[in-house]
């Protein structure tokens, strides 16, 4: 009943509304202004809305950077991240510059153009000249900004340093689980069709590779030493997913069937980006950035940036999957020199 | 005035030589209505459908901001909507979120933005605008529409889906959206989705192919390519840009049809999903990524090109003054259609693929802020020095113009693969294209509405309501995009149903109050836009032969044309569609059909 009112309302509202139209379009027409054209009055005062809107547009993007301060994300804690943050302000600079010399050129010339009684427009339907420039000076800073760009880049996606700690982040729907080489650095062959999660084998682990023997599986917490090249390797073990690292600046899709990599150095301990940020509960953290289902909002892992003694603390509280493969193995090994 | 006046004589004399013979027979309701063949009718068909499926599609998008302003908060608007299925007690499911997001983008992206756009305006001005009497061929143009309609509607029932409409995103990225058991909309949702864009592929190839012809064949006499209004330049070129991509679209459709139906593995490999191991081997998700971008982005293009054309023309008319640079605007037209081909990769810098790759990539993407840059900058110095006329046309396309530079500065962090991997896929980049393109496209396509709605419906649209529907428009739009860079900067990615995971977002959560008011009052003020077209579309003010001054054949038409659109001969053409304010004239604008005076230059033809 009360829904049907509801619409019976609406109805009514529409017929008001169409009739007060109505009304103005025929009162508009006695006066003889036309309802559809533009007349000098409505030229002058969209020409005024132009010049208040461009101000106010201005203002609340001046009020935005100042309300952002404090809530972006905090100084970039890699190596490329702060070359990153660099080019960013570099880039920001430009694009500020030309944003507010355009932008207001374009709400200030309507105004100032604006058709008024004998007003007339001037035949200017080209000038090779002026076109030449806006060519050329924009090409110029783009070439600019793509070699300072690029050169970035390189340095992201180049060869990780030889002695680079090794880690493998794996996902699933939807968490995320690490996987850290052991001793001998190199991580163990696997196979999804092995992934048994009853026997804690998330990422199907070959135990007949002796790689896989120390290799370390690590949940809920991902720790990397300061100041240590780290080379991630990345997997999915069903639908994509993102590792994006918004911290260090850094991020790839883990894709089902191929590993993926990048790498980094860490540059500040979690302890000291607490203390840079005055918040004694900031974390760092690895998100899913690559929309993978339900849950995805849900899919993170807390980050911790260890000093190497920490860290190496951390590590001894850890055991590999195969240790018993590994005890096997070493005690072998020592009876084979022993004998 | 006086050289129309003669122009009009010339042209009577020059008819009455000639005998009628178009003499149509009578066409039925269903005929002149339904499937109808008349290029006016199918481009007023498009924009009702596209019409409809922007409201839903703008529904759907205020319906997850109010997730996303409130987190958890219980709505009875929701479960008005969704009812107990997927807002149970008023609160959003989280896998209809990403439904609402998918159809939402896949709506306006391809429906709105594509469809819409292109077959509204194409269909409109090709025939209208080159002095055609309908399209090369109607029959196939009556199909493109068909095909368009069933498409639309095969979208709009898949939102009804017990298991939900497709959610994998707009960009369907496999293996989510290859597996049922990896998400529940890729169960029948996906199938729709998959069935309903491949017939809108076929679709946009009947429509792409019949406007290409019309536009290099079927041109009047004197419509040499040098004299096109830049509105027909922009429509030929999105033709092109779309009978190139979409067959790339269709056929990674298929082969993800394959990959869910059959059992090949085209996008799987070694995926272990609900406990068991798949046996597809050997495929890779990034082919698909290839194949989409490689439709994708040029289809960006084809949603901002017709823009393009409409701000040239609209801005041109209401300033009173030649657009500034005609070749040179047609030349970045070109530039960029070419240099949308080769850019794709910029959507894949973290896809996986070889760096080097990527590098390139970043190259031929900056190369496409050349030619963008000149657009914008011509734009600005045709209001130089104009005799400005703020009709409401000339708003939305100043506002249009507004838009495509903010939008594209972003683009510059975005093109540069080093920095868009600290933003890939936050709300930056959400911000950076809804700006850029959604923006830029809609607001020139209301535009576009306002300016030719005399020519659609012989009436005159409401300029004030059209004044408040701009302002509210434009204001809300920026209310809900500007913020939203911040919140990408802040690092928080796209496609969350809520930011509980990270406390820091916490510090962010005004903003998203901000942006969700911004939107709902947005969607809310286009019931002013709504509210005008019907009642202008039955009760405006009757339209006159040439409502706002214009060169452009359409307007030597009969003010509503009849099937066939000129009663006598074909319009000849003398000169280009820019001869605004031409010195030495006593009317500021000279008609197209007008004949070269002696010793008269031709704009469109310096070297």
């Amino acid at each position: 009943m009360i829904k049907l009112l509801a619409y019976l309302v609406l109805i009514f509202a529409l017929i008001l509304v169409f009739q007060l139209i109505r009304i103005y379009q025929l009162s508009a027409e006695l006066k003889g202004n036309h309802v559809g054209k533009a007349n000098d009055k409505d030229n002058r005062s969209q020409g005024r809305v132009m010049i208040i809107f461009v101000l106010a547009f201005f203002a609340s993007l001046i009020w935005l950077l100042f309300d952002a301060k404090g809530k972006m994300l905090p100084p970039a804690a890699s190596d490329v991240g702060v070359t990153s943050d660099n080019v960013f302000m570099f880039n920001w600079v430009i694009i500020f510059i030309v944003f507010f010399a355009t932008t207001f050129l374009l709400f200030y010339f309507p105004f100032r153009y604006k058709k008024q009684k004998d007003s007339k427009a001037f035949f200017y339907p080209h000038n090779d000249k002026l076109e030449l420039i806006w060519t050329v000076v924009p090409s110029i800073a783009l070439a600019v900004i793509v070699i300072y760009g690029l050169s970035l880049w390189s340095k992201m996606t180049g060869p990780p340093d030889p002695k680079a700690m090794v880690v493998q982040v794996y996902a699933k729907q939807f968490d995320f689980t690490a996987r850290y080489a052991g001793a001998d650095n190199v991580l163990g062959k696997s196979d999804y069709k092995l992934i048994d999660d009853g026997a804690n084998n998330i990422m199907g682990m070959d135990s007949t590779d002796p790689n896989s023997w120390d290799d370390i599986i690590v949940r809920g917490e991902l720790h990397i030493p300061v100041n240590t090249p780290i080379l991630f390797k990345c997997n999915a073990r069903d639908v994509m997913h993102g590792v994006f690292f918004p911290h260090f600046r850094d991020q790839i899709n883990c894709v089902p069937g191929i590993t993926t990599e990048i790498h980094f150095i860490p540059t500040i301990t979690t302890d000291s980006m607490r203390m840079i940020q005055h918040d004694t509960a900031f974390d760092y953290i690895l998100l899913c950035n690559r929309v993978c289902g339900s849950g995805h909002y849900n899919m993170s892992m807390k980050v911790v940036v260890d000093s190497p003694d920490e860290f190496k603390k951390w590590m001894a509280k850890q055991h590999p999957l195969f240790s018993h493969l590994y005890d096997m193995h070493h005690k072998q090994a020592v009876t084979t020199a022993m004998k | 005035m006086e050289t129309h006046a003669h122009t009009a004589t010339h042209d009577m004399d020059h008819q009455a030589g000639h005998t009628h013979h178009h003499e149509h027979p009578k066409l039925s309701f269903i005929e002149k209505y339904v499937f109808s063949m008349d290029h006016k009718t199918i481009s007023k068909q498009f924009l009702f459908t596209a019409m409809f499926m922007a409201l839903v599609a703008a529904i759907l998008s205020t319906l997850f901001r109010l997730q996303l302003g409130w987190p958890g908060h219980s709505f009875p608007v929701l479960h008005y909507f969704l009812g107990d299925r997927w807002a149970k007690g008023g609160v959003l499911d989280p896998n209809m979120y990403l439904g609402l997001v998918t159809i939402h983008g896949t709506i306006m992206v391809f429906f709105l933005l594509t469809g819409g756009l292109s077959g509204t305006f194409a269909n409109l001005l090709i025939p209208l605008q080159v002095g055609a009497r309908d399209m090369a061929s109607p029959m196939l143009n009556m199909l493109s529409y068909w095909f368009f309609f069933i498409a639309s509607l095969i979208m709009f029932i898949s939102l009804y889906l017990e298991t939900g409409p497709a959610s994998a995103g707009w960009t369907i990225y496999p293996p989510l959206s290859a597996l049922p058991q990896a998400i529940p909309g890729s169960g029948a949702g996906m199938t729709l989705w998959l069935v309903s864009i491949s017939l809108f592929v076929v679709s946009s190839l009947l429509g792409g192919l019949n406007y290409i012809v019309t536009v290099l064949n079927l041109r009047t006499k004197g419509m040499k390519m040098t004299r096109l209004p830049l509105t027909i330049w922009a429509l030929l070129i999105t033709a092109v840009l779309g009978v190139l991509s979409f067959p790339v679209l269709f056929g990674a459709a298929i082969l993800l049809i394959f990959d869910r139906s059959f059992g090949t593995s085209f996008y799987l490999s070694d995926i272990y999903i609900g406990g068991q191991a798949l046996s597809q081997t050997g495929g890779s998700p990034i082919l698909f990524e290839h194949l989409f971008w490689f439709l994708g982005h040029p289809e960006v293009y084809i949603v901002i090109m017709p823009a393009f054309g409409i701000i040239s023309e609209i801005m041109s008319v209401n300033a009173r003054k030649p657009i500034f640079g005609y070749r040179a605007m047609i030349g970045s037209m070109l530039a960029i259609a070419f240099l949308a081909f080769i850019v794709w990769g910029h959507h894949m810098f973290v896809s996986g693929m070889n760096p080097f790759l990527g590098s390139v990539f970043v190259f031929t993407t900056l190369l496409i802020a050349i030619p963008s840059a000149i657009k914008a900058f011509n734009y600005i110095t045709t209001l130089w020095k104009g005799n400005i006329h703020f009709n409401p046309q000339m708003l939305f396309v100043i506002g249009a113009v507004s838009t495509f530079i903010s939008g594209g500065l972003t683009g510059i962090i975005l093109a540069d693969s080093a920095l868009d991997v600290a933003v890939h896929g936050t709300y930056f980049v959400v911000a950076h294209f809804h700006i850029v393109m959604g923006l830029s496209a809609v607001l020139a396509m209301f535009g576009g509405v306002y300016h030719w709605f005399p020519k659609m419906f012989g009436r005159f649209m409401n300029k004030k309501l059209g004044y408040w529907h701009f302002w509210l428009t434009f204001v809300c739009a920026y209310g809900v995009f500007l913020p939203m860079h911040f919140i990408g900067l802040a690092g928080v990615p796209r496609r969350y149903f809520n930011n509980d995971l990270y406390p820091a977002f916490d510090k962010l959560q005004h903003l998203n109050v901000i942006i969700s008011v911004f939107a709902i009052v947005g969607v809310l003020s286009q019931v002013i836009f709504f509210v005008n077209f019907f009642y202008s579309m039955f009760k405006g003010p009757k339209s006159e032969q040439n409502p706002w001054n214009s060169n452009t054949l359409e307007w030597t038409t009969p003010i509503v044309p009849e099937h066939g659109n000129w009663p006598g001969e074909l319009p000849v053409v003398h000169r280009w569609a820019y001869d605004y304010s031409k010195p030495g004239k006593d009317v500021d604008f000279i008609p197209q059909t007008v004949p070269m005076e002696e010793g008269e230059m031709d704009e469109g033809e310096h070297v």
